[in-house]
């Protein structure tokens, strides 16, 4: 099985499981767990769009 | 804080918790939490584990094994290891790509030290529990 995975989707991929598990690990309580996992992914796909973007003015 | 799922248990089942529930959760990502009756949160921590996992290896990742030489290989092993009884499956089976050829490769390399080192967070996390540190 050889899977190709764009970069986009990747990160998505990888943003969505790390931060199930971080929203699980770092809080208590329901709640707390599902705000800070969508905290920690919108982390996780804004820094890649800025880290996107960056590279691409760089790359000019 | 005493833990109220676990308050039931005696000191001496509490503190042998303590010891195998941070070690089954290295062993097979989330039971440490299902054992401690977290059932969802331990299928959450499993499922996100092993997609990481097998999407790493689907991509034709690199899965360390143990080496006394380059420093960014043997932190490689270290991270892979986390993944407990997936780590030795793969090793075992002999997944996994040795040369890094192509982006997407590198992403299955990362994948595979990634998911083993949030399994080791979730290890942790499940000690935590055991000790009525959280609930």
């Amino acid at each position: 099985m050889n899977l190709q995975l764009s970069h986009a989707s990747a990160a998505l991929i990888f943003s969505i499981c790390a931060s199930v598990v971080f929203g699980i690990t770092q809080r208590e309580g329901t709640r707390e767990m599902v705000r800070y996992g969508l905290y920690c992914f919108a982390w996780f796909v804004g820094g890649v769009l800025a880290a996107g973007w960056i590279m691409h003015f760089i790359k000019g | 804080m005493a833990n109220e799922k676990n308050s039931t248990a005696s000191p001496s089942q509490a503190g042998m918790l303590a010891i195998v529930a941070p070690l089954a959760a290295w062993l097979v990502p989330g039971l440490g939490h299902v054992i401690q009756r977290r059932f969802i949160r331990g299928g959450l921590i499993f499922a996100s584990i092993a997609i990481l996992f097998f999407c790493g290896i689907a991509m034709q990742g690199r899965v360390y094994g143990f080496n006394l030489g380059d420093l960014l290989q043997m932190l490689g092993f270290v991270g892979d290891s986390g993944n407990g009884l997936l780590y030795f499956l793969a090793r075992a089976l002999d997944w996994g790509a040795e040369p890094v050829f192509r982006a997407t490769s590198d992403y299955g390399t990362k994948y595979v030290v990634c998911s083993g080192l949030l399994n080791v967070v979730a290890a942790v996390d499940a000690h935590h529990i055991a000790i009525g540190k959280k609930s």
